[in-house]
């Protein structure tokens, strides 16, 4: 939750400050880059994560702006992964344009569940996103004749990107790819969230009978942010689908959506960052311990879950900025 | 034809009664203190693994685990709630849903280590296997005796919460939580010794579903997703609810598996869909 300095009171300075570029950011946005010299046989883990942060940037916007918990966020990553196998399935490999459609067709399924979703509040909206998502996964996995069922899409191939790269074995391409996507939509959330939308999203977080009183819209704006995520999920769906060249049931479980909320809260929700920091540590983690056992992965990630709810409640980005904020004050 | 439909209504009414003993605990902990606790059905698969434990290591009969199901369901529900959930009671929706998950994932994963992924046999005693044939249907003898059980628990239970001094107070702290403290009623103690009450009862469900449904690691999100619609469209805190939500999940249940098969749990879903779009706070919700 981004706390509002006492010193600045006129909002247009307050979202120029947030607009303004950090040194930190730009040092994290360059070593995003590192894993191509420094790791060259990790690509496709980093393209994974970089995959697996956009999903969660997606699910910050709901949840860390506009307050909207979802147990069933799988549902338009899983779509837009479904959609983009199939593009490429019935013969048009193309991956920006198939990227395009996987983005669009998230987002109409997105505003159509939008007029559910604004509602709702609290336990029957944490019931509503999981009845949506498990509706979802049953199609999918009932509709075999179309998705493969549980067997996954076969016969997904993409054609090079722009022409010129093929997705290589080594997964440069694919890491590439996926950062550059990253990068661009992380740029348009973050114009998105310091904007006056963004600030009105945060006043439906914290209280939305007051905004109410104002007489500020809350529906229109919950529908579409919702329909933005939506795309965004899909975008990363579809991400998933062109890089690894299969679609399996697993896009659309509960376990993804499980994972993403984790992954989420682990980072710290409202702060755009924390999905990125998240999806580095959990998907890391899951890669060294996978090696080990993979049927106790639960156990740590559990633990960890349990610990950051005790002890960080803002998430690792949350208790860093505490650590600096009182850092900076004791140094005063 | 008819004797299908009543071979339905019979299944569907045992699996029911299932349900009905998973969820009624979590709806009247969450109606009264709206506390999310998606580890409940944790509480199950505990109580279901004491039974086996039981019956398969150190030989116990069947009848002598279920109380044992249910006292040790109980002991981890207090440990629980002492522990982590009193913590959290002021806390949002999403960090409580965060902590319960986190429960989950730990039991699971903990089930996984002690006893492995593969489903559990149960040894149930002989007289509660075979079947009655009525009308030329084959009527199972442990889903008989299931409705039996559950229906004289449901009774105990319902008086316990009309008729004893206990039962009042869960009520008016469920109705209005502020004015029963403002009466003097303890919540957090009512509150304690409920929680435990409706942990204990998904552990007896527990143990008793393991004959019709399995037990394995993956029982405490399987079933979730089941307890969840019939707290939810049964309404918080409602126990005449709960029941009815109970029954109709488990009768429509059996009656898609019979004939739907190829639909799936998709007309579940879709059934609790429409019910909440319509009514919010449940069928017989009050908030």
């Amino acid at each position: 939750m981004a706390v509002m300095s006492s010193a600045v009171t006129n909002p247009h300075q307050f979202l120029q400050a947030q607009n303004r570029w950090h040194w930190i950011e730009v040092a994290f946005w360059l070593a995003t880059l590192l894993p191509f010299v420094l790791t060259p046989s990790y690509l496709s883990l980093a393209s994974q994560i970089a995959i697996t942060a956009l999903f969660a940037l997606s699910l910050d916007l709901i949840l860390g702006y506009a307050g909207i918990v979802s147990l069933g966020h799988a549902a338009f990553f899983g779509f837009g992964a479904y959609t983009a196998g199939l593009i490429s399935k019935w013969g048009w490999g193309e991956p920006l344009s198939g990227l395009l459609i996987a983005a669009f067709s998230a987002a109409v399924l997105g505003y159509l569940m939008s007029f559910i979703i604004a509602r709702f509040r609290h336990l029957t909206l944490i019931m509503m996103t999981l009845g949506l998502g498990l509706l979802l996964f049953e199609v999918a996995n009932k509709a075999s004749w179309l998705t493969g069922g549980a067997d996954g899409l076969q016969g997904v191939h993409m054609w090079p990107l722009l022409g010129m790269f093929r997705f290589d074995l080594y997964g440069y391409t694919a890491y590439t790819y996926a950062l550059i996507v990253l990068f661009l939509l992380f740029l348009l959330s973050r114009r998105l969230t310091n904007s006056p939308f963004g600030l009105a999203l945060r006043g439906i977080r914290e209280n939305l009978t007051r905004m109410r009183a104002i007489g500020a819209t809350s529906r229109s704006h919950i529908r579409t942010v919702y329909t933005i995520s939506a795309a965004i999920a899909g975008v990363a769906g579809g991400l998933l689908t062109q890089t690894t060249e299969t679609v399996s049931l697993g896009v659309v479980d509960f376990q993804r959506s499980a994972d993403v909320l984790v992954i989420l809260v682990l980072g710290g929700a409202g702060r755009l960052y924390g999905g990125l920091i998240g999806a580095i540590i959990f998907m890391v983690a899951r890669d060294q311990f996978s090696g080990i056992n993979p049927q106790y992965w639960y156990f740590p990630i559990g633990v960890l879950l349990i610990a950051v709810v005790m002890f960080l409640p803002n998430g690792i980005l949350g208790g860093l900025a505490r650590l600096v904020a009182s850092w900076r004050s004791r140094s005063q | 034809m008819i004797t299908s439909l009543l071979g339905i209504l019979f299944d569907g009414f045992a699996y029911g009664m299932l349900l009905f003993l998973l969820s009624v605990g979590l709806s009247v902990t969450l109606g009264m203190m709206n506390f999310v606790n998606l580890a409940h059905c944790s509480l199950a698969m505990v109580g279901g693994y004491i039974a086996v434990t039981l019956m398969n290591r150190a030989g116990w009969p069947f009848f002598a685990t279920l109380p044992m199901a249910f006292l040790g369901a109980a002991a981890v529900s207090i440990v629980l709630e002492r522990l982590l959930y009193r913590p959290l009671y002021r806390a949002t929706d999403l960090d409580q849903s965060l902590l319960t998950i986190g429960i989950v994932f730990v039991s699971i994963a903990t089930a996984a280590y002690i006893y492995g992924t593969a489903q559990l046999p149960v040894q149930l005693p002989d007289y509660l296997r075979g079947s009655y044939q009525v009308f030329g249907r084959n009527f199972g003898v442990y889903r008989l005796f299931l409705i039996g059980f559950s229906l004289v628990i449901s009774i105990v239970l319902v008086s316990t919460l009309e008729y004893t001094r206990f039962g009042a107070q869960v009520r008016a702290a469920v109705d209005n939580q502020r004015m029963a403290r403002g009466l003097g009623i303890d919540v957090n103690g009512v509150f304690a010794i409920t929680f435990a009450l409706g942990g204990g009862l998904a552990g007896l469900g527990g143990a008793l579903a393991i004959d019709i449904v399995g037990l394995d690691p993956s029982f405490a999100f399987a079933y979730l997703v089941y307890v969840l619609i019939v707290v939810s469209v049964g309404g918080l805190g409602s126990i005449g609810g709960t029941f009815v939500a109970a029954m109709l999940l488990g009768i429509s249940d059996s009656a898609g598996k019979y004939y739907f098969p190829q639909v799936g749990a998709f007309l579940i879903y879709l059934v609790m869909i429409a019910i909440l779009m319509w009514r919010p706070a449940g069928l017989f919700g009050k908030r």
